[in-house]
């Protein structure tokens, strides 16, 4: 019997890193925008949450996509 | 390594302080977390339909799955806090525990070992030993194991629970329960190709999480230079980033060990006692498709393991420069400063910005997790097929189906939680329990080492010699802890020097109970009759015929790869020195 091919592992991780990059770039864009304080955050100035959020979202795009299931006959 | 959270991760953690209050951002993080988890369990389990698909992941794991989960199983969220106090306690010594004590070990399972645990087509260590030894030393280590693994699951599950509730003010028993249901749905579903799959998940997210404390620690200290620069102006007396230098002497380190302690008892017996010999991470390596995958996943977890001293060791070293002043935890509950056991936490809450502090928390959740899945899919398969299987065969004289045995995983599995749930709450009720429970464990490990490493390596020893061996390495063991227990003065024998600190008795208690080990195996398998060598075809190096690499090209011979790996790892010893 011919059984169903399975999803590969690293769709999987691509698919929540790139949910997680939009969800922190997101929210990290709206504190640069709209300033709050974050008590004891250090370094704040330089928004590393924006870039962190990018760097997740390009290596989630790019297992998300390289991984992507494929149609089989 | 496990062999360290007695001293560095006690029961009181953090008991000073707490997180900034999580967003909606963070909160999402770690709810998608928990979706995905359940998700991915929910869609593998209709691949799970043998008792190879549901114990051995159907045997289909590429190298670097299986490296990775390899990996990941080992990688729990108490080694990550444990090992960053670690470093403030000791500074960059800690980092012992990651080259030294593990890269030689896991090279020479994948070289040495790996051939034999493949080919055997063994299902488990304990199946290992059944084939080589017989039923009895089987017995001896599968109950052992299995019993050791679930308490040590369940310990862990407490100290997870009690860090998510001081730092993030959840109740124990929510954390407990949500935690610990979710390991067992998608454990049951998918088994241990979920587990696995959830493990190489779970790594990435440790990477990803951990990873912002290092980098942004070292933007503020100037980078490596300027990290030194500042722990030697904060501490001008201590030795804090020297890797061998001081290591001469009992007294010259603040660990109180000596070279010979890293190396023979460390480096060698215990590292290749858990890395080469513990059923749950050698597990994932079974799940390989074919034996260059099985050689090549502990290669590349090797690469990977050299590596993670830069989220774990780096954030104690970071704590050195950027905070000086944490305390013991003694000195933190008697004066409510903060300990340096709550260093990592510290570290989070001091780069961590909002989604970052939800990143970093589903980190300390995901390493919990895939520690524990680890725990419960070894217990699962050791109960099924090295404890339950042989008592039925046994008493019933016949054999059951796969069918049955698939069940009995699943139910194995469950029961399996429900017993570490029970003893994470028994731990809350008894707190001593979780320093016996962990001396426990490592009674079983070096002795465990001494009996695979003879009989695979030797086809002299017999299977009297085997079990006799395993006995007495894990009593003489226990002896020496009892030893320690009632006349601490002892140390200085069992450790051989009057500067030895505790760190020294679990080291060279694995040393001395390994040699004894081997000295009775050898003595006893002299006394018996061995098998023929006919009958260790498969077992035994010198019996077997390994498959040849000759027709690969080099750069895909696992041992191109394991010599890659060990030059860098001499590389990062001399340029730490």
């Amino acid at each position: 019997m011919d059984r169903t091919e399975r999803i590969s592992v690293w769709f999987f991780i691509g698919l929540l890193l790139l949910m997680y990059g939009i969800i922190i770039a997101a929210q990290n864009v709206y504190d640069a925008v709209h300033p709050v304080s974050h008590t004891g955050v250090v370094l704040g100035y330089l928004h590393f949450g924006i870039w962190w959020g990018i760097l997740l979202i390009v290596i989630g795009s790019v297992y998300s996509v390289i991984f992507r299931p494929h149609k089989t006959s | 390594m496990l062999f360290c959270f007695a001293e560095t991760v006690p029961l009181v953690l953090f008991g000073s302080m707490a997180l900034p209050s999580l967003g909606w951002s963070d909160s999402l993080i770690i709810g998608l977390y928990f979706l995905f988890v359940l998700g991915i369990g929910y869609y593998l389990s209709k691949f799970t339909k043998t008792g190879e698909d549901f114990f051995l992941a159907g045997r289909k794991m590429t190298a670097w799955v299986a490296g990775l989960a390899f990996l990941s199983a080992n990688l729990g969220s108490l080694e990550l806090m444990g090992w960053a106090a670690s470093a403030y306690e000791y500074g960059i010594l800690a980092t012992q525990w990651y080259w030294v004590g593990a890269i030689p070990a896991m090279l020479f399972l994948a070289i040495v070992m790996m051939p034999f645990y493949y080919i055997s087509k063994t299902h488990s260590v304990p199946g290992y030993l059944k084939l080589r030894y017989g039923e009895s030393t089987s017995m001896l280590s599968a109950v052992s194991f299995a019993f050791m693994t679930v308490l040590m699951s369940g310990v862990n599950m407490f100290a997870m629970a009690l860090v998510m509730k001081v730092i993030l003010g959840w109740s124990i028993d929510f954390s407990i329960w949500v935690s610990s249901i979710t390991v067992m749905i998608y454990v049951v579903l998918g088994g241990l190709l979920s587990a696995i799959f959830n493990e190489v998940l779970q790594f990435m997210l440790i990477w990803l999480g951990a990873l912002v404390i290092p980098v942004l620690g070292l933007v503020e200290t100037g980078g490596w230079t300027g990290l030194v620069a500042r722990i030697h102006q904060n501490f001008p007396a201590g030795n804090y980033t020297h890797l061998w230098s001081t290591l001469g002497s009992f007294q010259a380190n603040p660990m109180g060990i000596n070279w010979i302690g890293i190396i023979f008892a460390q480096g060698f017996v215990l590292s290749f006692g858990y890395w080469a010999t513990d059923f749950l991470v050698v597990q994932r390596l079974l799940s390989a498709k074919d034996l260059r995958s099985a050689k090549m996943a502990p290669i590349i977890g090797a690469s990977f393991k050299m590596f993670i001293p830069f989220i774990v060791i780096l954030p104690g070293l970071i704590g050195l420069a950027v905070m000086p002043g944490l305390v013991g935890q003694a000195q933190a509950n008697a004066t409510g400063a903060y300990s340096y056991n709550e260093v990592l936490p510290l570290m989070l809450a001091r780069y961590a910005g909002p989604g970052l502090l939800g990143l970093g928390v589903t980190a300390l959740i995901a390493g919990f997790m895939s520690g524990m899945a680890g725990n419960v899919t070894a217990f699962s398969t050791v109960w099924t097929y090295d404890i339950y299987r042989p008592i039925h065969v046994r008493l019933a004289k016949k054999e059951r189906s796969d069918e049955y045995y698939l069940k009995m995983g699943r139910w194995s599995t469950i029961i399996g939680v429900f017993i570490s749930i029970g003893t994470a709450y028994l731990v809350m009720q008894f707190a001593s329990i979780m320093d016996y429970v962990q001396a426990l464990f490592s009674f079983f490990i070096a002795p465990l080492f001494g009996t695979v490493i003879l009989g695979m390596l030797w086809k002299r020893t017999t299977a009297a010699g085997g079990f006799w061996g395993l006995l007495a390495g894990t009593v003489s063991s226990i002896g020496m802890y009892v030893w320690t227990k009632i006349d601490p003065a002892s140390l200085r024998i069992i450790a051989l020097s009057k500067y030895a600190k505790p760190m020294a008795d679990d080291m060279y208690r694995g040393l001395w109970c390994w040699i004894i080990t081997v000295i009775v195996t050898i003595v006893v398998s002299y006394m018996t009759e061995p098998k023929t060598e006919a009958e260790l075809n498969g077992l035994v190096r010198g019996c077997t015929v390994l498959p040849s690499e000759g027709d690969l090209p080099v750069w895909k011979r696992p041992i191109f790869w394991a010599v890659i790996v060990f030059i860098v790892l001499v590389a990062l010893n001399i340029a730490f020195w």
